[in-house]
């Protein structure tokens, strides 16, 4: 196997390897590609937005296209970017991490890959088909149920299949988690990062089902004359906002908590010293997640829900500062009196905090009730998350990305051009939205496409604009890096950080087996206990010997193939009767796929003791 | 698994517990069974007024939920901690969903 992969091999026979593959650290590529992909989409989007608020009363793009950028902006950012990078970086990293060849699941890996790049490219194919969803990211009843067109019926369809293959990413690796660990990896000896994909993990599965039957009522009352959300029907259009809520605060934390993660791993690797607190930071974050449930109507202090339920959710929401807190503590102290080398990832790293802590102190002023009321659907608000989400998960991205980068591709990313990047982005962050704050006191509502002038919104919204275009400038630097490396980078040695985790004990990109010895983990930071007792590598917890692998197989691909055509099938036949030969046809494909699937058996293959010798280490 | 490798036999500790096992699977099996005959009982015959009729189902229906994950899906034996976590946690962000629209609908 490892001969085939040092040639030379065609394109097509790269492609096809793409397609098939099963192994989590091809689809770790995968996801990283797709989110990249997307993340560029939404970038734009949010370009166009900038552009069109440059100035008072622009007219840049018209109202109807600012809704479905602005609608779009948020719904592929959320769903299509932040979420596939971290499910990429947690595909990359946590077998590595915990010791474990592969995933439980791999077949099922590979599917939640395909299903959420069909999701999204359902999505994006209303762009061409006649208008894109406009009812905002959180498309809420009535206004999703009365936009004409089929823009919101693609928003139903897309999320529902790009969210079908998170929940199986979320069940696949909790399994992993749970039954996968090295000998030795014990719960509380698993990196940080690792204990976020768990919660996480828990969080998706919790969490999404809530977000499935919503977008199901939705599309029954779209697409199949049902009335859930028909007021003048007997429905409750309020039903959506909790649907929605309910899975939408615990996805914030399922932005957030992957990054929490790396960071710290981050910090005590950059800092060389073990984590500071890292019982209190497992159980902050389990905190963190058994609130996020109990919090989801803060999202909705404005629609009327009574003094009591609103001071309840405005209390529980302020108790999450706690955990939080906890955890930005812990980073300092884990930096405090540390031999700490500054490079890219530790810049995104250090950057975070302070944005972070930010965006959570302005979290804590919404949550409170009465302030609540004047901030609400201002760009207060938007700047808030902003800071959050772009201060948590943006920056976490990029900083795993530079940290794991040589785990992923086998080279070191430009130092150089990241700082370059981390400056220039950064700058134009804080410039984009700290303004926004103010913006927002002073009244400018959120999606909204033009401002009048003279308001006092005139100079805000130029710097913001101004902003917003070195954020660009530090994306393209950061795109160009990756260019850069491809090409003409330096080939990472196996361990260029002088790691603590397990990941740091194999090779730079690893072997497809990961471990040819499954290692003995004889505690927390399992590689950093064998270097501090001289022997700078693990042992091995098992005699050298066959490693049963998983074959890989094109039929996750075809199933989400199947789904991506019967979407189609779904959305048209309100108004053309052809429309049910998409829909059976790739309905077919799916319970074909899905039969191929059951009756095959597939025991995959052996890598033979003799060969694993024959390799040098 | 040392001593014995050459007998088929039992070993009669294992053989003890297997058959108290069954004698739990069939008690659990026949309570069961009893229950959802009660539940038709009362619902048929209008014994009940509908105040006491839905809590009583209701209990019934918990305990007998309870027998099919503890007994007949193991969830007693050991080993099946991360299961339990799971579905208590299952559990608990339902029953606070439901928590939190009730006190929104009701107080």
């Amino acid at each position: 196997m490892s001969i085939a992969a040092t040639q030379k091999r065609g394109f097509g026979a790269v492609l096809w390897d793409y397609l098939t593959t099963v192994d989590h650290k091809k689809i770790a590529h995968l996801y990283l590609f797709g989110g990249g992909f997307f993340f560029i989409l939404g970038g734009l989007e949010a370009m166009i937005i900038r552009i069109q608020l440059i100035k008072p009363e622009n007219d840049f793009v018209s109202a109807g296209l600012y809704n479905e950028i602005l609608t779009m902006h948020g719904t592929t950012m959320i769903f299509l970017a932040a979420m596939p990078l971290l499910l990429g970086l947690m595909n990359a990293a946590m077998p590595l991490q915990i010791g474990a060849r592969d995933v439980a699941f791999p077949f099922l890996n590979s599917l939640g890959f395909w299903l959420f790049l069909f999701g999204g490219l359902i999505l994006n194919c209303s762009w061409l088909l006649g208008g894109a969803p406009d009812a905002g990211w959180t498309s809420y009843a009535p206004l999703s149920t009365t936009s004409p067109g089929h823009g919101v019926d693609f928003y139903v369809l897309g999320l529902q299949i790009s969210g079908a293959g998170t929940l199986i990413g979320g069940i696949n690796f909790l399994v992993t988690i749970i039954n996968m660990r090295a000998p030795g990896m014990t719960y509380m000896r698993m990196p940080l990062f690792s204990w976020t994909t768990f919660i996480t993990s828990i969080l998706i599965l919790f969490a999404f089902p809530a977000l499935t039957i919503g977008l199901f009522l939705l599309m029954f009352d779209r697409l199949f004359g049902s009335a859930f959300f028909d007021v003048g029907l007997g429905g409750n259009s309020i039903i959506w906002e909790h649907l929605f809520w309910i899975f939408g605060h615990p996805e914030v934390y399922i932005l957030i908590l992957p990054a929490f993660g790396l960071f710290s791993d981050i910090f005590s690797t950059f800092a060389k010293k073990r984590l500071f607190g890292y019982t209190a930071m497992v159980f902050a974050t389990i905190l963190i997640a058994f609130l996020g449930f109990m919090v989801w109507a803060h999202h909705m202090f404005t629609v009327g829900l009574g003094p009591v339920a609103n001071s309840i959710f405005a209390i529980a929401t302020m108790a999450i500062a706690v955990p939080t807190g906890i955890k930005i503590f812990n980073w300092l102290a884990t930096l405090w009196g540390g031999s700490i080398t500054i490079n890219s990832a530790m810049l995104w790293a250090l950057g975070f905090i302070p944005t972070f802590t930010i965006g959570g102190m302005t979290g804590v002023m919404v949550a409170s009730v009465v302030a609540d009321y004047q901030y609400h659907d201002t760009y207060f608000v938007v700047a808030h998350f902003h800071y959050v989400i772009v201060g948590g998960t943006v920056f976490g991205i990029l900083a795993g990305l530079h940290y794991w980068w040589p785990k992923l591709f086998g080279r070191i990313l430009n130092e150089k051009l990241g700082k370059i990047a981390f400056w220039i982005f950064f700058t134009g962050f804080h410039l984009t939205f700290f303004i926004q704050h103010f913006l927002g006191l002073m009244g400018m509502p959120r999606r909204y496409w033009v401002f009048l002038e003279d308001q006092g919104l005139d100079t805000g919204n130029l710097i913001s604009t101004i902003g917003a275009f070195l954020m660009a400038i530090g994306v393209i630097i950061f795109f160009y890096n990756v260019v850069y490396t491809a090409v003409k980078g330096e080939k990472a040695p196996d361990d260029p950080w002088d790691g603590r985790t397990l990941e740091w004990a194999t090779a730079s990109p690893p072997a497809h087996y990961n471990f040819k010895q499954t290692p003995l983990v004889r505690g927390l930071d399992a590689l950093w206990v064998e270097k501090t007792e001289g022997k700078g590598k693990m042992t091995p917890a098992e005699p050298l010997g066959d490693i049963h692998m998983p074959n890989g197989s094109i039929l996750p691909f075809m199933m989400s193939f199947g789904l991506f055509i019967a979407g189609f099938g779904f959305i048209y036949q309100v108004n053309y009767t052809w429309a049910y030969i998409p829909l059976f046809v790739g309905m077919g494909i799916l319970l074909g796929s899905m039969l191929i699937r059951s009756l095959k058996d597939d025991h995959g293959y052996h890598i033979t003791k003799e060969e694993l010798e024959r390799e040098a280490d | 698994m040392a001593e014995n490798t050459n007998s088929n036999e039992v070993n009669p500790y294992q053989k003890r517990k297997n058959k108290l096992e069954m004698q739990k699977q069939l008690i659990t099996f026949a309570l069961m069974i009893l229950f959802t005959i009660i539940a038709f009982v009362i619902v048929a015959t209008g014994m009940m007024q509908k105040m006491f009729v839905i809590p009583v189902l209701l209990i019934l229906a918990i305990i007998q939920v309870a027998f099919q994950f503890y007994y007949f899906m193991h969830m007693k034996d050991k080993g099946h901690d991360m299961p339990a976590l799971m579905i208590y946690g299952g559990i608990w962000a339902a029953l606070l969903t439901l928590a939190g629209l009730g006190v929104i609908t009701w107080w």
